[in-house]
């Protein structure tokens, strides 16, 4: 398939003023009063240097609005493995602004979220939560599950691409910067176009598949699901990430989710693998082998 | 997009990777986080370069911070066949013409729209070319007759006795796929990973196949990450000079770290699990792999690399592959499989069938597609 050239990027970027940051992020700055004016390292492309191995300390993959700390699943067998922390709401005003008939179909969601039924093509994503499954986690979600993932930042004009590489299922994403065409097809982890604006990097994603949830509590979308993420250096160690949400068929109007994501320090950190794949295995297919099981 | 199990379309499940666990553990590790702050990752870089040894004069593909640059999405697809054929067993190179002929010739014994087979072979062919990536019907530009460019005959070494524990698990694998191939697995371990979906052609050395042939490499100061397309892993491959994680630690893809020498990337694997998929059936425990990416024109990177496994082969070996630059005008498309995974819970539903059916059907140990070119 063929696909237009990119629009290049600008000979000459738009230079900052030192401390700029993106407004949105720049008012959570000031909020949680922690961050002084910063002036970003710079790639040699003169935007700031995203590169670098980051995780959220957040616990909103359990559930993005405010919750207490939540036994799993199966308690009966897990215990306390599988329980959840209590959390506050990264949503911005604390609730998701759901339609009537889509909240419904949220609680329904976390009711079913560990039962699961692939013995059907047509229902096949009918019951449980992706991430139980070890699917492809979408976006925002996979920036905020309890994995690191690496952002890898050239800037060069030969190659107009940022790549997202996440340790949770090798999920992936290429970042297009600059980048006219709409996504060909739809994808789990959407179609991602980057541009910056000042000192922060802003990614457009769109094209996504329905099947992917925002969290274990059953929050979720449809296929007309629009993100735009903002990622802004508020110190060497941190990102500021914020994310608004867009979704006519689900939610009354948009919303957005902030929170800050940190740099892993360790001495030789790298990501290793969470191919979660083979884990997945007997609670999908298992009830399909040869009985008894030779 | 749907995945196809590549055992039935006559790949071999195990044509693919592996490492080992012995190399490259002594090198020192100038910084350990990358780029917090800024100057450390400079003395990274530094120290990576220094190690360099110059092979030749710096091409004009340069990154804005000095590294030779491998950037954009490449296609190694070819119908060039890995061992060359005994036809042409004194040819190392064809003429424009000879070459003509022979790409017509192996194009015709790869194609999938061929009738000419008996009816099982028939309905093997029906995932046919429109399926398939057509660019893997070319020769390689240079007109070479096998992929493999040392050993001088193009073939791969004989192979050494193997030891009766890795015999036994040969053998173990073997009925897995028999019973696969014959529609009747017992169970999701009967499959391949590839089937599975936890691994396919992302695992170096590549190799190509029948699609989704597409790698993209993005760089980053002390970086090269490979995205193979299928399956969406980034392979990321620190060149800042850092040592191999600890042996301990087991990857599907290994572990990964890359030196320049002069313009070339060149990149040490190891820690590979045992369970991986291990490259023509090599010793994990001994394998040894070295692979070469060298940035030739604006439109190829020539792709090498060598084997060596004294387990395995009586010498190393290396293959060549030309990849060819095909963005922007193409793009890299996300690779679902797992996600979609419908073929695990068909064979083995209608595995259940025929015994219920009380149907008996005997192993299959390989699928009958395509003939070898002679």
């Amino acid at each position: 398939m063929v696909v237009p050239a990119a629009a290049q990027q600008s000979a000459t970027p738009k230079q900052p003023a030192a401390g700029q940051l993106g407004e949105s992020a720049r008012q959570y700055a000031l909020d949680i009063g922690q961050f002084p004016p910063y002036k970003p390292a710079r790639m040699p492309d003169g935007h700031p240097d995203l590169n670098g191995n980051w995780q959220a300390m957040v616990s909103a993959d359990w559930d993005l609005q405010d919750h207490d700390a939540q036994s799993g699943p199966k308690p009966e067998i897990n215990g306390v493995y599988g329980a959840g922390p209590a959390g506050q709401s990264i949503v911005e005003g604390g609730e998701i602004p759901y339609r009537p008939e889509a909240l419904a179909k949220k609680k329904r969601n976390f009711e079913m979220r560990a039962t699961v039924d692939v013995s059907n093509d047509k229902t096949w994503h009918d019951l449980g939560d992706p991430e139980l499954k070890c699917y492809m986690p979408g976006v925002p979600r996979a920036n905020y599950l309890p994995y690191p993932f690496r952002i890898v930042q050239g800037g060069d004009a030969s190659s107009p691409y940022m790549l997202i590489s996440y340790e949770f299922a090798s999920a992936t994403r290429i970042i297009r910067m600059n980048w006219k065409e709409t996504a060909p097809v739809p994808s789990w982890m959407g179609w991602s176009r980057g541009h910056w604006e000042g000192d922060t990097l802003v990614v457009d994603v769109s094209g996504f598949r329905e099947e992917t949830w925002f969290d274990r509590a059953g929050d979720y979308h449809s296929d007309e699901l629009h993100v735009v993420e903002r990622y802004t250096p508020v110190s060497p160690y941190h990102l500021m990430y914020e994310a608004t949400i867009e979704d006519p068929k689900v939610f009354t109007r948009p919303w957005k989710i902030r929170f800050p994501l940190y740099r892993r320090m360790e001495q030789d950190f790298q990501l290793l693998e969470f191919k979660c794949e083979p884990f997945t295995e007997e609670m999908l297919y298992g009830r399909f082998g040869k009985k008894p099981a030779p | 997009m749907t995945c196809r199990p590549l055992t039935i379309l006559g790949i071999p499940a195990t044509v693919i990777a592996f490492g080992s666990l012995s190399l490259l553990v002594g090198q020192n590790s100038p910084t350990g986080n990358d780029s917090a702050p800024a100057p450390q990752k400079k003395t990274a870089t530094t120290a990576a370069t220094s190690q360099a040894v110059p092979t030749a004069k710096p091409n004009g593909f340069r990154t804005s911070w000095g590294d030779p640059d491998l950037q954009g999405v490449w296609n190694d697809a070819t119908s060039t066949p890995l061992q060359r054929p005994n036809g042409v067993a004194n040819k190392e190179v064809l003429s424009e013409e000879e070459a003509e002929q022979f790409q017509a010739q192996t194009a015709g014994r790869l194609s999938r729209d061929r009738r000419d087979g008996d009816a099982q072979v028939d309905v093997n062919r029906a995932y046919n070319e429109h399926w398939m990536d057509s660019r893997r019907l070319k020769v390689t530009a240079d007109h070479r007759t096998s992929l493999i460019v040392d050993p001088p005959d193009g073939k791969i070494p004989p192979l050494v006795p193997i030891s009766a524990e890795r015999q036994k698990m040969l053998n173990e694998r073997g009925a897995e796929v028999g019973r696969f191939n014959a529609g009747m697995p017992n169970n999701y371990r009967d499959f391949d990973l590839a089937v599975r979906c936890v691994i396919r052609t992302d695992v170096p050395p590549y190799m190509p196949i029948i699609y989704n042939n597409d790698l993209q490499i993005v760089q980053s100061p002390g970086y090269v990450v490979i995205a193979p397309e299928m399956i969406h892993s980034a392979r990321i491959i620190p060149v800042d000079g850092r040592p191999h994680i600890n042996k301990h630690l087991l990857l599907w893809l290994g572990d990964s770290r890359g030196h320049w020498e002069g313009n070339t990337l060149v990149v040490e694997t190891t820690n590979f699990r045992p369970d991986s998929n291990i490259f023509q059936d090599a010793d994990p425990k001994t394998l040894h792999l070295t692979e070469r990416f060298t940035r030739v024109d604006a439109k190829t990177i020539n792709y090498e690399y060598t084997v060596e496994d004294p387990h395995t082969w009586t010498h190393p070996w290396t293959v060549r592959i030309p990849w060819t630059r095909i963005d922007p005008g193409e793009q890299m498309y996300e690779y679902a499989c797992h996600e979609d995974n419908y073929d695990v819970s068909h064979f083995l539903q209608g595995a259940r069938e025929r015994e219920r059916r009380g149907e008996v059907v005997q192993p299959i140990p390989e699928l009958p597609l395509n003939e070898p070119l002679k």
